[in-house]
């Protein structure tokens, strides 16, 4: 089960830096937001992968590691996941407008010759 | 009057004077005159007071806390020394102010001036009363600041300008070498009062750490005082009214760091690398200083490298690690005031009185300024040392201790060969000034200046000759004093007289005189020439050498740096940064050991192995199509993260898969509606074949890419076969219902307990999502991009040729079914969402999901229906509905503040509603529904502003068909 969810991380990150290196501002964004995926997976993996056990109490009931996932990793990567919309928001709306003022989708705002 | 007021006063009356002076008008010439000159008297009586407790031995001390946690104190200490050099601040001071009062012009801001030199004289006053290091750094900082700013007091003109500069960038960055050298001598001592650093100094002489501190404080101390080959300052110094020469550039500022070598000579001096430091800057400016004077035509030019001259003698005084030495140097500063303050006001009644300083053009002023021209003549022998004036004994002292220096021929003949330049450069102000043929086409007729202006010089020039004829009777018990203080009981003995008997001295003074005089007769014809720069080193010119290290500091090795380290290429940057953190990350591993934990890792089961096969494909896929087919790439990435979604409910967390699911809509709502004006790009496979820089550089990104995989599953593998910290967890799980009031701990979690991170994140939120909508309102879209898309204009063709039909049916027939669907859905999904909103604190769900989901049945409409029908019938105010979040949001964190608790508090308990039942009313749930507001208005403004691009693309498209001259640039 680690192993697997290691490597997919590994694939999301690995996927996610060779796009970060494009020149393209397309293929920047799509490279920010596979890292995001990448990052917020490995930030809940550090509570540990437990299966049944959501951090949902019975009512009145006091909870327990033993019994409940660890809440706080839950908590973090909820507000991750809702940044990162938000920046993914922006960054797609900065490279309209620089494509538009630019007239270059490169990631430079101008082409280079090489 | 007791000890402490009287230092106090001393150093901060001048200060308050400035002030004062400050608030005076503009062109209030006397009444600032009167303020400046009443300070320095008042000072010179405080100074004169001091004296009886001086003179029996006493060292005045005060002591005022400062920063009393690192154990420094404001102390100010008045020892023989310090008596000396205040009593030369303060009384040169009021003479100085008395002949300004009459050189300023009353066109010139005069207040402004003599706040700046009262200033000046606090300054130097706090700094030779200093009894702490630090202290005396700050004073020696104030000193070159507001040197800086007298030296550009007439800042409309260049030279000004450039001469203040120069001088500030010399001596503020001696200063804080000097203020670096004192922490060190302070590290060495354990203490920065002075009195301690006195006292210890075989300890600092004998610490590994003196070379550094000695050379540190030193080069403050050199900078300061104009020695080689920092001395370029001076000259371009003159560029300031000539009272500020008189007082600052000969008398006071540049015998600062002759007054600190002399402070600082009981526990620094004494070792080789004194010697060799300071005798060698001393000998060199010595030289070269007097040698340049003579040719110079400026007169405060002139003045100004004999100044240099001077202080290098004294520095080579100080440097020879004699008591007699040093005895020497005080005597010849307090001489060297004398004759040079009044030499730079006899130079600056010249140019005031005839409106030229050049001796070229000057001659023969004998006969229209008689009075003046004896005076000058006066100082300008004792600067020569011509016997029966001040300078002359001095100067046999010198010479006294150059013969006696441990049998080196250099320094006796160096000392005589300085000396007659000097006759030389004397000869030259007189001679050239003052005799000859009548002036002609000087700029005004020359007469005497007012018997005030004069009246400073006569005093100096008084001082002279009374000093040069009785030494012992006049200035012995002073100079005793001073000499006292420093050396204490090695203080040797000493024998002031004009007449010490035919000796080996007064044979070299009279070498100098009569070589001086014939080197002056012998140079006539080169200095009537006219040309500019003394011989031989006209070349090395101190200024063009620093100008040009400046330039090369700040602009050529910035600009080359910035050439071989930065690059505004972002890939590269990209790249750094990568390449830096995986290094970094490989560090920390290397350096702490890496490898799988302790813990047995669960059994694969082949459902989630499955789905991560598609997830893996799926991210694979996006990074391999996102160039050239941008939509595959959107619906491959949505794959990857449906994939996470899973991982995260198989894995027990509800809630980040409901997040997870909701935010992937949006996103790709979002970036379908974005493709529509990016560039078309088109893969031609083999149109041009590949080059080989670009695979090169693909390999290596694909190189850094799979490392960073590799790196990240590794790590992640780690951490997740170690038993996890319990750090929180089962602090909030504990706490989750019977303080929070809710069961879903995560939720809890965000709006209680760490509500105030979810309050800036919503802010955080809502500015994004202001800042789209401000840049999509200047939206300019790529001129290829403004056409109407393949697909619409067949459709409006299909509509426009039938005449029973209008544009836009065709879309409307096409998505009939799922348009009825989706208005029905619409309440269903608005109902989920306050089901979602309601229920979050217990179960999964919450403001940021519901947000969401009604923000999705928002989209849904624009999306089936377009921009126009939708706003027709639901008008959505995202502004308002963000507005309102906000405000519930932090209102509802403010309102426990009236129940005196802490900000965003929460508050529960349970209400018994008709047929509904118990239900859970806690605060947290309004915090939650303004999350949920502002979640909705942002997102909806977000994805409005992007949909309602192409309604505003339609137009600017359909108004270049039909008028094509009305679009003009700027044209909205």
């Amino acid at each position: 089960m680690e192993l697997v969810v290691a490597i997919g991380i590994g694939v999301l990150t690995g996927s996610g830096v060779w796009l970060l290196l494009r020149p393209r501002t397309f293929q920047v964004i799509m490279g920010l937001s596979l890292l995001s995926y990448a990052v917020n997976l490995f930030i809940f993996s550090t509570g540990g992968l437990r299966t049944g056990a959501a951090p949902v109490l019975e009512p009145g009931g006091v909870g327990d590691l033993a019994t409940h996932a660890d809440p706080l990793p839950q908590a973090l990567v909820l507000t991750a996941i809702v940044i990162s919309f938000a920046t993914t928001a922006l960054f797609l709306v900065v490279l309209l407008a620089a494509r538009g003022l630019t007239g270059t989708d490169h990631v430079d705002g101008r082409e280079h010759d090489r | 009057m007791s000890d402490s007021l009287l230092l106090l006063s001393l150093v901060a009356l001048p200060f308050l004077g400035a002030l004062a002076a400050s608030l005076l008008a503009t062109h209030a010439r006397n009444a600032a005159a009167y303020l400046a000159g009443g300070v320095a008297l008042v000072g010179l009586a405080l100074v004169w007071t001091a004296y009886p407790t001086i003179s029996s031995g006493g060292v005045l001390r005060a002591e005022f806390a400062w920063v009393p946690q690192l154990g420094l104190n404001f102390v100010l200490r008045m020892d023989g020394l310090a008596w000396l050099f205040a009593g030369m601040v303060t009384g040169i001071g009021a003479l100085v102010v008395v002949y300004a009062r009459y050189y300023m012009s009353s066109d010139d801001p005069v207040p402004r001036f003599f706040a700046f030199l009262l200033a000046f004289m606090g300054a130097m006053c706090g700094l030779v009363l200093s009894g702490n290091l630090i202290q005396l750094a700050f004073f020696w900082e104030l000193t070159s600041l507001f040197s800086f700013l007298l030296i550009g007091y007439w800042h409309h003109t260049q030279a000004a300008r450039d001469g203040a500069r120069i001088a500030l960038t010399v001596t503020a960055t001696g200063g804080f070498c000097l203020f670096a050298g004192l922490l060190l001598i302070g590290h060495i001592v354990g203490s920065h009062d002075l009195d301690v650093v006195l006292a210890s100094g075989d300890a600092i002489r004998e610490h590994p750490l003196y070379l550094p501190a000695l050379v540190l404080v030193l080069l403050g101390a050199l900078t300061k005082s104009a020695q080689f080959p920092f001395h370029f300052w001076l000259p371009h110094a003159m560029a300031a009214p000539t009272p500020v020469s008189a007082y600052l550039h000969s008398a006071t500022l540049v015998k600062v760091g002759l007054f600190l070598m002399v402070r600082l000579w009981p526990v620094m001096a004494g070792t080789d690398a004194w010697f060799w430091i300071v005798g060698t800057a001393g000998l060199i400016t010595l030289l070269v200083g007097a040698y340049i004077a003579i040719f110079q035509h400026d007169l405060k030019g002139l003045l100004a490298y004999s100044t240099i001259s001077h202080l290098g003698l004294i520095t080579l005084l100080l440097g020879l690690n004699s008591q007699l030495g040093l005895v020497a140097a005080i005597f010849h500063i307090l001489n060297h005031a004398t004759f040079k303050a009044s030499l730079f006001m006899a130079a600056g009644i010249i140019d005031h009185e005839s409106g030229t300083r050049d001796i070229r053009r000057l001659s023969g002023l004998n006969r229209t300024m008689p009075f003046t021209g004896r005076l000058a003549l006066v100082a300008a022998a004792a600067m020569a040392g011509v016997p029966l004036l001040n300078g002359f004994i001095s100067k046999e002292m010198f010479f006294e201790e150059a013969l006696s220096a441990g049998g080196l021929l250099v320094l006796p003949l160096a000392a005589m060969l300085a000396s007659a330049f000097s006759v030389t450069y004397s000869l030259r102000f007189i001679h050239g000034t003052f005799f000859g043929p009548d002036p002609e086409g000087l700029p005004r007729t020359p007469h005497e200046p007012p018997a005030w202006m004069r009246f400073p010089v006569e005093i100096l020039v008084l001082g002279c000759i009374f000093v040069g004829v009785l030494p012992a009777a006049t200035v012995g018990p002073f100079l005793d004093l001073a000499a006292r203080s420093v050396l204490g009981e090695a203080t040797p003995n000493y024998s002031l007289a004009v007449w010490h008997g035919v000796n080996l001295p007064l044979v070299m003074s009279m070498i100098a005189l009569g070589g001086g005089v014939l080197l002056y007769m012998a140079l006539q014809k080169h200095l009537r020439s006219g040309i500019e720069g003394p011989p031989l080193i006209r070349r090395l010119e101190g200024r063009r050498i620093f100008e040009r290290a400046l330039v090369f500091l700040s602009w050529r090795l910035a600009r080359r740096m910035e050439g071989l380290l930065g690059t505004r290429r972002l890939q590269q940057q990209l790249r750094l940064v990568l390449v830096l953190a995986l290094a970094a990350g490989g560090f920390a591993a290397w350096h702490r050991g890496v490898g799988p934990g302790n813990l047995v890792p669960q059994g694969v089961d082949p459902v989630i192995a499955l789905v991560w096969l598609v997830g893996a494909a799926c991210a694979l896929g996006a990074a391999w199509q996102a160039k050239f087919h941008r939509f595959a790439a959107v619906m491959l990435l949505g794959g990857a993260g449906l994939v996470v979604c899973i991982t995260f409910v198989w894995f027990s967390a509800p809630d980040l898969a409901l997040t997870q699911l909701l935010v992937e809509v949006v996103t790709t709502v979002l970036l379908v509606l974005g493709l529509r004006w990016l560039p078309k790009r088109q893969d031609r496979p083999g149109a041009t074949g590949v080059e080989v820089v670009t695979v090169s550089r693909r390999l290596r990104d694909l190189a850094i890419a799979i490392t960073a995989g590799l790196g990240m599953a590794a790590l992640a593998f780690a951490v997740m076969t170690r038993t996890p910290p319990d750090l929180l967890a089962q602090h909030f799980l504990a706490r989750a219902y019977t303080e929070g009031g809710g069961t879903n701990v995560v939720n809890v979690i965000l709006v209680d307990f760490r509500a105030f991170d979810t309050l800036g994140e919503i802010f955080v939120l809502g500015a994004v999502a202001l800042t789209v909508f401000a840049l999509l309102r200047r939206f300019r879209p790529a001129s290829d991009s403004l056409e109407v898309p393949e697909q619409q204009r067949d459709q409006s063709a299909w509509d426009e040729a039938r005449p029973d039909r209008r544009e836009g049916d065709t879309v409307a027939d096409w998505l009939l079914v799922p348009s009825v669907l989706t208005r029905l859905l619409f309440p269903v999904i608005c109902i989920l969402a306050v089901h979602l909103l309601l229920r979050g604190h217990d179960q999964p769900g919450g403001g940021f999901a519901a947000g969401l989901v009604a923000s999705i049945a928002i989209i849904l409409q624009y999306m089936i229906g377009g921009a126009a029908w939708t706003e027709e019938r639901l008008r959505v105010l995202p502004l308002r509905w963000m507005g309102a979040g906000l405000l519930l949001a932090g209102g509802v964190g403010l309102a426990s503040l009236f129940f005196g608790m802490p900000f965003l508090t929460t508050y529960f308990a349970y209400a018994e509603l008709p047929w509904i039942g118990r239900v859970p009313m806690a605060s947290a749930l309004i915090f939650d529904i303004g999350v949920f507001a502002l979640v909705v208005g942002a997102t909806v403004l977000m994805l409005i502003a992007l949909a309602h691009q192409s309604v505003r693309g339609h137009r600017a498209e359909r108004r270049a068909e039909t008028a094509p001259r009305a679009l003009v640039p700027g044209e909205d």
